[in-house]
């Protein structure tokens, strides 16, 4: 996000007739409240806002629609341009209510004179190395929330994706044999821009751009291809490296100019050369415009040839190679929109048969679906979910009962679910009940009102396996993650902050005190921080290295070796 | 305060600090919480206490506010739309059962509050999401829809009980008007306009009901008082006035 100057004025008059004569003389820094000059009757409330989106052109008027744009938090409102870049105002409809007479907002951007352009030129140069991964800002900023991990499928790779639509790829370090004490650490490998900020002009909603997933495709050469996500659209990346170019070119010069080819009188061949190593990122493929909803989760088949991305009433399954049209699978919306009670909250393909899949949904149930069955999966073969426990019923069972993650073991044997306040292993062949229940943080159970009313218990917490399916691993609020292990049925829980663990240093164990004496180094429910909430883990697929996203922090630990 | 919001953390949709001043003080709502709790044993929880009353009705009208909050951001994140309404309908469901669920006589004008087993006025809608219903809401009512509430302003009632009186229109509605996100027409934007909607300070502090305006709150805030949780759509006369207003006829 860059913050740019911008001249405000209100303009009467049809948005497609308006010129920059039309403009009002208001003209505001933008941490002003803008209202309108001398309008009895004001019909737009006060605007204010810090940062806009870089993308927008500078030096051209747009028509803004206030209001809706910006956010409760004034720090971070944004305001998306309606213009098209050409700079001529898009052709607002009368249902935007801009009439004859009425006042509308208008903006017009300056040419910014001072803006961290490199910043802008980071986001936009692929081949930039960006070597700071803790990211070290004074001051927090909402793009770098990272919202997604992964490994690769041989752990050399590392993705994050954030909320500003950015991917993130660590590499981890050969293992030289002189220091083998030192194993391989993670460095920056690329940085990309994935997904843009959009604004959908049909419903009149911007569309995020957050990744939500990423997910790798396994190598098949020597370049590295993921997926990533948005709400709306998939984009297949590769990521390649380069370390030669040619040179000596007859048709053009070193800058690259055409030559005019009577000026050519000799003929050369030309060479490669080694270079500096650059990796680049390109989107190979985009996958948009099959989703009404916001998808929530993407999987990569094993046939390595198709893939499913789902939202909250469908899942879609495409073939890598084919953008253009894509099947449903599962489609849970009703006929009726009034008779919604439960949406789909994740879903993924079974590791090694490629026709089964499993999806989760907000009433805590799982289905595994068989695509030999029929073209379209609404009828499960398995149905996945434990009884309700009637001692323990309250208004927020259902809520806590919402499956934010599910996830098949290595084996293909297992299901893991996260709810909000455990974690549910299950046997695939067992549907009445899990075979194993973990409690991730039971002391939230008795806070649930609070936790409703400030949103957390929406909080959709991931989960994930170890290479050998012995440990589970999932998030909770201060910075804790918890661990378990499935064989000795002991617990950990570890705290990813950067005042609590040095580089090299043991993490130590945490424990939450839940009433009575609190020992020194507990930390008491009433204390813990729940804006500090670790929702996104990842396990390495053979080592024991996890990396943990807490807000915009990314933590990798591994296994002391001694 | 444990509960804390950090730069990243929580959107600050709970501070309810009081409406009319009817809701609990923070602190006394924790009390009462870990009272509920204990006491939400069954499923059609003894009524006679009446802090566990007190407490549901809280929790109506929190999620109800939440429900109408959503949609004021970028875009309602339907799983949590349909929680919140699910926790809604299950109050409500209860509510029926015990018969705490009383309706005002004149609004009830035929129709039996009973026959719908959700019945909130919540359209939960931004200014673009309101044609759910297909046509702009100053035409009289579809049928199944309820009849217009009269010109007293639901606060009128029963400041955070207004949740049970007045609310006749289906919870369900949302869902259609989170379906059908095209642009309405001129008074769709506005319809709902009010000097609160873009002070949400104002509205987490429940300052809506008629409180004094600030420098920047618009003239006719009195006649567009209306809390978040009950629309101008129940309220047409005075949204036609609004239009009129609006586009300067």
């Amino acid at each position: 996000m860059v913050t740019l100057r911008c001249q405000l004025g209100w303009a009467k008059g049809m948005p497609g007739s308006l010129t920059e004569t039309d403009i009002g003389p208001s003209v505001v820094s933008p941490l002003d409240r803008v209202t309108p000059p001398s309008c009895k009757r004001q019909m737009m409330g006060p605007l204010s806002f810090i940062t806009m989106n870089w993308g927008a052109c500078p030096g051209h008027t747009m028509v803004l629609q206030p209001s809706e744009r910006h956010n409760r938090d004034w720090s971070h409102g944004r305001l998306g341009p309606w213009c098209s870049p050409t700079g001529s105002p898009a052709p607002l409809s009368c249902e935007t209510g801009c009439g004859e007479g009425s006042w509308i907002l208008v903006c017009r951007l300056l040419v910014p004179t001072q803006v961290s352009l490199l910043s802008m030129e980071e986001d936009i140069d692929t081949r930039k190395i960006n070597n700071s991964f803790l990211r070290d800002h004074s001051y927090a900023t909402e793009a770098d929330i990272i919202s997604t991990v992964e490994f690769n499928h041989t752990g050399e790779l590392l993705a994050t994706g954030d909320k500003g639509g950015r991917v993130v790829i660590f590499q981890r370090e050969q293992e030289s044999k002189n220091q083998v004490h030192r194993r391989g650490e993670y460095n920056v490998y690329s940085t990309f821009q994935s997904h843009e900020p959009e604004f959908d002009y049909l419903k009149s909603l911007e569309i995020e751009e957050k990744i939500n997933k990423i997910r790798w495709l396994p190598q098949q050469n020597a370049a590295y291809f993921l997926l990533s996500t948005n709400d709306k659209t998939v984009k297949l990346w590769k990521v390649s490296e380069r370390d030669k170019r040619p040179e000596g070119y007859n048709l053009k010069d070193e800058e690259g100019r055409l030559r005019d080819p009577a000026t050519i009188t000799t003929l050369r061949v030309p060479v490669l050369r080694p270079m500096d190593l650059m990796v680049e990122a390109t989107p190979r493929r985009v996958f948009a415009n099959a989703h009404t909803y916001h998808i929530n989760s993407i999987s990569v088949n094993s046939d390595y040839e198709t893939y499913m991305s789902a939202d909250d009433l469908r899942i879609n399954l495409w073939n890598f190679e084919i953008t253009n049209q894509s099947f449903n699978i599962v489609d849970i919306k009703p006929a009726n929109m009034e008779e919604l009670t439960e949406v789909i909250t994740a879903a993924e393909f079974h590791p090694h048969h490629c026709n089964t899949f499993v999806y989760s949904s907000s009433k805590g149930t799982i289905r595994l679906c068989d695509m030999r069955a029929s073209a379209l999966c609404d009828r499960h073969t398995k149905f996945f979910e434990e009884p309700e426990d009637p001692s323990n019923r309250s208004f927020f069972s259902e809520i806590i009962s919402s499956i934010s993650d599910v996830k098949f073991s290595h084996s293909g044997r297992y299901i893991m679910t996260r709810d909000y306040l455990t974690v549910k292993v299950w046997d695939l062949n067992m549907e009445n009940r899990p075979i194993e229940t973990y409690q991730v943080h039971d002391y939230l159970r008795s806070k649930l009102c609070s936790l409703y009313e400030n949103d957390c218990i929406f909080d959709k917490f991931e989960c994930v396996w170890n290479g050998s399916d012995s440990v589970i691993m999932t998030g909770s609020y201060n910075n804790f993650f918890r661990m378990f292990d499935r064989n000795t049925k002991r617990d950990v829980t570890l705290e990813a902050s950067r005042e609590n663990s040095k580089p090299r240093a043991i993490l130590k164990p945490r424990k939450v005190c839940v009433g009575g004496k609190r020992r020194k180094d507990e930390i008491s429910v009433d204390s813990l921080d729940f804006s500090k909430k670790i929702l996104h883990t990842a396990w390495h697929p053979s080592e024991n290295i996890i990396a943990v996203a807490a807000t915009n922090n990314l933590y990798i630990f591994q296994d002391k070796v001694n | 305060m444990p509960f804390q919001d950090g730069p990243a953390g929580a959107p600050r949709s709970g501070a309810l600090e009081g409406s009319e001043g009817r809701m609990f003080a923070r602190g006394l709502k924790r009390k009462s919480s870990e009272d509920a709790e204990d006491a939400d044993g069954g499923v059609a929880g003894l009524p006679a206490a009446p802090s566990y009353t007190l407490q549901r009705q809280s929790l109506l009208d929190m999620s109800l506010v939440k429900l109408q909050l959503c949609h004021m951001l970028v875009e309602p994140n339907l799983c949590r739309s349909v929680l919140i309404a699910n926790t809604v309908r299950q109050i409500q469901e209860e509510m029926t059962q015990d018969g705490t669920w009383r309706v005002v006589a004149p609004q009830a004008a035929g129709r039996a509050p009973l026959d719908r087993l959700v019945s909130t006025e919540i359209l939960c809608r931004s200014g673009r999401e309101q044609e759910g219903e297909g046509d702009c809401p100053l035409p009289d009512p579809a049928p199944g829809q309820a009849p217009r509430r009269p010109q007293s302003s639901p606060w009128g009632l029963d400041g955070s009980r207004e949740g049970r009186g007045g609310f006749q229109k289906s919870l369900d509605h949302i869902f259609e008007t989170l379906e059908n996100k095209t642009p309405g027409s001129v008074e769709e934007l506005f319809s709902d306009v009010d000097s609160s909607y873009y002070d949400l300070d104002a509205v987490l502090t429940g300052m809506v009901g008629g409180a004094p305006t600030g420098p920047g709150l618009p003239a006719f805030a009195p006649t567009a008082a209306a809390p978040p949780s009950s629309t101008c759509r129940s309220d047409l006369g005075e949204l036609e006035h609004t239009v009129e207003i609006l586009v300067e006829t």
